[in-house]
């Protein structure tokens, strides 16, 4: 992300499905929306905005894999390589007793490393400050947002009508 | 509206609630003052915990010699306690992840003061297992790390091993889901915040803005630790059990443990849940989003586990019998009839019996009925681990070695501590943080809430009703 201020032309909508209109609207008349803010997931928005689907979980099933494997091969290496002892008359390489914990890294390996990864990529952190457009995004309005750094008055002009036109409660500019 | 609306259920959401209102009703109990009840209630809860810290202080600096523990039980309240404890803190991930897969909307409702709930249950559960190795600070001992001593590794083979991987497993696990599903609703309470208590959201809200890609991508992870947690916390107590079912104690020895030690753990949990969302919907006035429905729904799950339970209590003592090994039925004859015959009792009559009485929609309805039955449920399961624990080891194969095991005021005073830990943590919980997850409750509003469930119901009545007069 730039560390340079953007000039954020932004509408605020009531309600999820003005929202889901206004963004098939947008698309239609091909104006590229910088991003859509809402207060809880809206379900049908993502095909429209064109958002490809999350791959966090395949990094789940890698951190996943590497947990089974630490944990699996650590014992293995510990009771037939690096100090064997005899349990109960069982084998060295006794490998149902070595399942439960294989498991419990599995899950505990995909679940910290998806979560690490899910703050990372979204550029989430303890403390951090993001620049919100309007602090009733996180309660009851829905926001389309348009980044009119460079644009031409004329464009602004479009992406206002647009909002009317939409049925935008509030049309606000924001430099974040 | 477009959205889904089904006319058969019940609304999720009294009140004919706006987003706004949602946010407010949920949000603004953080921002008062304390009101006398919570203040009073903390007070206790803090004398408790001061409790608990010189109990243990005692413990440490007397050695476990103040407990009542001796050479033929040696586990008592320690233990008990213990898995008492892990089994309430089953609840709330059972609620969060699998009721998430099974994709049932009344979750939204319980699911952030459950999943709480379990967190704080998990942190009293670990004290026990601490605690009773008498050397706290030789604890770290615990953990397979490259040590001085060859390295000399931890017996991977023990199911007491697995616990403390499963534990500290399942607290990690239920931490992340819980917090994560905090973050947008603390960003909803630093954007209503201003001066320092915006400074404080702020930083616990990570910096969430409420992008779409977000969401998105929140959404998949939910799904997936969700998916991971459903696994996980049927672990969590079979491992329990395999303290137990691994060792060849009689009455310990028995392959239905992991099936019933879940069950049981479902059975607790929801019972606490129930005695905190009782006191909490009523102090809190979030009635109209903890609905009768909610606490009916939860019944039935405790009708359903309790009576499990009980089939389970029912299957060991057949077994037993049925096994033809005399030390096996000896165990089984002295849990019902033998010196702890009163524990038994408690444990039937309050795990098994009295659940019944939720085969009545009306008593299932009921708060008061079902805040006492909670605490009933609490006291049996608490019962069961110790008629699974001391009863057992009371009597063992040589009569000589027989014993009868009752607490000291320090091992009672550790179980009362950790309540007060337990009500510290939650009414701490209570005041900072929603206690309804208020972007999900907003998310099945238009499917759940009462006034697009009724219109539509109306609707569908006399749409069958016409059908009727016209054939």
């Amino acid at each position: 992300m730039s560390q340079e201020n953007k000039d954020v032309l932004y509408g605020l909508y009531d309600d999820e499905q003005d929202l889901l209109k206004a963004v098939d609207q947008a698309n239609a008349s091909h104006l590229d929306i910088m991003d859509v803010f809402t207060p809880f997931p809206v379900h049908g928005l993502d095909p429209k905005l064109g958002l490809a689907e999350s791959r966090l979980h395949i990094a789940g099933f890698i951190y996943g894999a590497i947990g089974t494997l630490t944990a699996f091969l650590f014992m293995t290496w510990v009771f037939t390589r690096d100090w064997p002892i005899i349990f109960g008359g069982k084998p060295y390489w006794s490998v149902p007793a070595f399942i439960p914990i294989t498991f419990e890294v599995t899950v505990l390996m995909a679940s910290v490393g998806m979560v690490v990864t899910f703050y990372t990529i979204c550029g989430m952190a303890p403390g951090l400050v993001s620049p919100t457009l309007d602090d009733r995004i996180t309660d009851d309005k829905f926001c389309i947002a348009f980044d009119v750094t460079n644009a031409e008055e004329a464009d602004k002009d479009k992406i206002k009508g647009f909002f009317t036109a939409s049925g935008a409660s509030e049309v606000n500019m924001k430099t974040i | 509206m477009s959205a889904v609306v089904s006319p058969i259920r019940e609304p999720l959401i009294q009140g004919g609630k706006t987003y706004h209102q949602i946010t407010e009703d949920i949000c603004s109990p953080t921002e008062r003052t304390p009101s006398t009840a919570w203040v009073l209630a903390f007070i206790v809860a803090v004398a408790g915990l001061a409790f608990y810290v010189f109990c243990v202080a005692w413990t440490i600096w007397v050695g476990i010699g103040s407990w009542n523990l001796n050479r033929t039980i040696g586990w008592g309240w320690d233990i008990t306690n213990f898995v008492w404890w892990v089994g309430i803190g089953h609840a709330g991930t059972l609620i969060s992840a699998i009721l998430l897969l099974f994709r049932q909307k009344w979750r939204t409702g319980v699911n952030r003061a459950a999943e709480a709930m379990t967190i704080f249950a998990v942190i009293c559960a670990g004290q026990f297992p601490l605690i009773h190795m008498g050397r706290l600070w030789l604890g770290f001992f615990i953990f397979p790390y490259p040590n001085t001593r060859g390295p000399l590794w931890v017996n991977f083979n023990s199911p007491l091993l697995w616990d403390v991987f499963a534990i500290s497993t399942y607290f990690t696990v239920s931490l992340l889901f819980w917090y994560t599903g905090l973050v947008p609703d603390f960003a909803t309470i630093r954007d209503r915040a201003k001066g320092i208590r915006k400074k404080i959201y702020n930083f616990l809200s990570f910096g969430w803005t409420g992008s779409a890609k977000h969401w998105q991508r929140f959404e998949s992870l939910s799904l997936v630790l969700a998916g991971l947690a459903t696994p996980l916390v049927l672990s969590v107590h079979t491992i329990v059990s395999f303290d137990f079912a691994t060792s060849v104690i009689p009455g310990w020895h028995t392959t239905i443990f992991p099936p019933y030690f879940v069950a049981g753990a479902i059975f607790s949990g929801f019972a606490m849940v129930q005695t905190l969302m009782v006191m909490t919907r009523k102090v809190l006035k979030l009635e109209q989003y903890i609905t009768l429905g909610h606490i009916e729904s939860m019944n039935k799950v405790i009708l359903v586990t309790g009576t499990i339970v009980g089939v389970a209590y029912l299957t060991e003592l057949f077994i037993a019998w049925y096994s033809g090994y005399i030390y096996e039925q000896f165990a089984f004859y002295n849990r019902v009839m033998g010196p702890y015959w009163w524990s038994y009792v408690g444990m039937m009559s309050c795990n098994v019996l009295s659940p019944q009485i939720f085969w009545w929609k009306k008593l299932r309805r009921n708060v008061f009925v079902t805040f006492v039955m909670s605490i009933f449920v609490n006291i049996g399961m608490w019962f069961e681990r110790f008629v699974i624990i001391a009863t057992t080891l009371a009597r063992d194969y040589l009569p000589s070695s027989w014993s009868y095991y009752t607490p000291t005021w320090v091992e009672v005073g550790l179980f009362i501590g950790t309540l007060g830990l337990f009500f510290t943590l939650y009414l701490i919980f209570a005041r900072t943080a929603p206690v309804v997850a208020v972007a999900e409750v907003k998310s099945i509003l238009k499917a759940a809430g009462d006034q697009y469930v009724e219109p539509n119901a109306k609707h569908y009545a006399e749409a069958a009703k016409e059908v009727e007069t016209t054939h």
